[in-house]
């Protein structure tokens, strides 16, 4: 295998010259990002930088006004569904609420994708897949017959993880996962996603406002602000860069207090 | 990269041992698991060594397999065993739902939950109908807490949003009664008797009932939707915590629309069913106008026309407060808020014909024929 292709397999989103804008009003213009392949990149911005929708553009659901997405070295916008599903077949989203369908129970939320995409399984697996499914991500085993109205808001978002890794995904889309949780649950969450990444080999784009999570987890970050991608690295990195809102993120009450945090063995983990 | 899973089966010094190959992934499972099932006799020792990618379904598999023939797992990597130890730990037996009950016993346990159902939603309606009384005593009494706007604002989506297609209903409902009565009455040779038909008919009893039927659907389904998606979205339990009453901001300015609004459009809609019977007449039978005009005032008595708009503020207030009352029931998911609407509209519209018949028998005993 080439240098340049080995290049291209490392690189598993690729977003060049993202343009997007509702009616007057431009959310992003000329953004660039990259995702490497295995790396647990976290993306951050103020309210409103549009973190959501750059997902969005990514996984297909929002169609940018210019610029190019590829995904696993495809592009993913303007194609047909035939050959979308190919790409979906590899990848999890969690969406900010869950987004679980409401007249289906847990273990039938996750089932969905399997029997979408893979119709062979037999029943009996498929409710065994559904069911250690729950329980990985932290449900308790009575979960599964519920239906989302009786889950609480944390138990919703553990669910949608369960039904966003039912494919065994190569790439994980979580946005904002550990908002709303408990700090308990939340580094619980944060350590399921590392050891997820770990084991499967999982590449995870993460959008959120947690510092904990960044510095738990995340391999990099990128930073949304004037309307691009104005920086992606290490925290260390990041915090040798000299732009306001940086610093104020970084080193305001709430970053300095998540440096002193109780999160570091994780982080430390996956370094050493 | 893509190989497919696989397995042969093979002797180790008497033991049997299954030496997996290929992916054991979801997308490259194909049928292993079935396959898997048919395997017979005693196997000691899975062996995963040559196996490429290890995803967690494959991992289920493998150890289900594993656990249930007694075998043990081997040749597996730090990762690969650390995903197998993840799966195990995970694994729980699984709550099979009961059996469903036999078809009798379903049916009487649904035709009873019904009538529970139907008395609880009765007994709800009515309470909400006297929270409803309360709230406008209350604002009547403090009158700076009344909603002026709001109330207008519904007056106008409700009564003027709703003319264009109760002009186009009315107007072919008085045509069919005209062109219907007409043919029938030809043969008596009565056919002058069309006017008598189309001008007590609309008045008294169908331009209202009509309308009535076309506010619920139109208006009642609304109500319903929008106060259930705002009882979803919190915006009521907001509004209760910031002092402002549901009942007062979002339940009276909609029904004291639909009070108002009902009689007037119901109204509107006699006056133009009896035009469009009229052109009919017109055309059809050469009744000219001015002889129609002057047939309808003397065949149809006032009390008709107070029969009918007695009736429309009764109506109105079904209408509304079915609708209202039933979005303030939505609990929990979207599905709910589908259930409400339906249940409202058709709970309006079946409640306002039952009060139809008795109105009808009441105002024919109080001598208004």
């Amino acid at each position: 295998m080439t240098d340049a292709a080995r290049d291209d397999r490392e690189i598993l989103i690729r977003v060049r010259g993202l343009r997007n804008g509702f009616g007057e009003q431009i959310v992003h213009d000329d953004l660039d990002l990259d995702v490497r392949r295995g790396e647990i990149l976290g993306v951050v911005g103020g309210s409103g930088t549009g973190k959501s929708v750059l997902m969005r553009s990514i996984i297909g659901l929002q169609t940018p006004l210019d610029g190019t997405v590829e995904v696993f070295g495809e592009n993913t916008i303007g194609r047909e569904e035939t050959e979308a599903v190919n790409i979906r077949k590899r990848w999890g989203i969690l969406f900010q609420g869950g987004a679980l369908f409401s007249t289906l129970t847990v273990s039938e939320n996750v089932q969905v994708p399997l029997k979408e995409f893979y119709p062979g399984i037999d029943q009996a697996l498929l409710e065994e897949i559904a069911a250690y499914k729950v329980v990985m991500t932290g449900l308790p085993p009575e979960a599964g017959p519920k239906y989302p109205a009786e889950l609480s808001g944390g138990m919703k978002k553990r669910a949608g993880l369960a039904r966003a890794l039912a494919l065994d995904p190569e790439l994980l889309f979580l946005d904002e996962p550990t908002a709303g949780l408990d700090p308990i649950g939340a580094a619980a969450f944060d350590e399921l996603t590392a050891s997820l990444s770990k084991t499967l080999g999982l590449t995870v784009f993460l959008i959120t406002h947690d510092l904990d999570t960044l510095y738990a987890i995340c391999d990099r970050v990128a930073v949304l602000a004037d309307k691009r991608v104005i920086a992606v690295g290490t925290i260390p990195e990041l915090l040798a860069l000299d732009h306001p809102w940086i610093q104020e993120y970084f080193n305001g009450p709430r970053g300095r207090a998540a440096v002193a945090g109780p999160n570091r063995p994780v982080h430390e983990d996956k370094r050493g | 990269m893509r190989a497919p899973a696989d397995f042969e089966r093979s002797d180790d010094n008497g033991e049997a041992v299954l030496r997996f190959s290929g992916n054991l992934s979801l997308a490259c499972l194909g049928d292993l698991p079935a396959r898997l099932e048919t395997v017979e006799g005693d196997v000691a020792r899975l062996d995963l060594r040559e196996v490429g990618r290890m995803d967690t379904v494959g991992a289920w598999v493998v150890h289900r397999f594993a656990r249930d023939r007694g075998a043990t797992i081997e040749g597996l990597g730090a990762d690969e065993q650390h995903l197998l130890e993840q799966v195990i730990a995970a694994e729980h037996p699984i709550q099979l739902p009961p059996p469903p009950p036999g078809s009798v016993t379903r049916a009487l346990s649904e035709i009873g939950g019904a009538v529970i159902n139907s008395g609880k939603t009765l007994y709800g309606l009515l309470g909400f109908m006297g929270a409803t009384v309360l709230a406008l005593w209350h604002v009547i009494t403090h009158p700076r807490r009344f909603r002026f706007n709001a109330t207008v604002q519904r007056f106008e989506v409700v009564g003027v949003g709703a003319l264009g297609i109760i002009a186009l209903m009315s107007f072919l409902i008085g045509i069919v009664i005209a062109q219907q009565g007409s043919v029938q009455l030809r043969q008596f040779g009565a056919e002058i008797y069309t006017i008598n038909l189309l001008g007590r008919l609309t008045l008294r009893e169908l331009g209202i009932l009509m309308t009535a039927i076309m506010i619920a659907g139109r208006s009642g389904s609304a109500f319903a939707a929008q106060i259930g998606t705002m009882k979803l979205t919190e915006e009521i339990d907001a509004m209760r915590t910031i002092g402002v009453s549901p009942m007062e901001a979002l339940v009276l300015p909609r029904v004291l629309a639909v009070v108002f609004m009902l009689p007037l459009l119901g109204f509107y809609s006699s006056i133009i069913s009896i035009l469009g019977g009229g052109l009919l007449c017109w055309v059809d039978l050469g009744i000219t106008p001015v002889t129609f005009i002057q047939r309808i005032r003397e065949v149809v008595p006032l009390t008709d026309l107070w029969v009918g708009l007695v009736k429309a503020p009764v109506f109105g207030a079904i209408i509304a407060m079915a609708g209202c009352f039933h979005g303030m029931q939505v609990e929990g998911d979207a599905e709910q808020v589908g259930q409400r609407t339906t249940t409202a509209v058709v709970q309006a519209i079946f409640l306002v014909i039952v009060l139809d018949a008795f109105f009808a028998v009441f105002f024919t005993n109080v001598g208004w024929t």
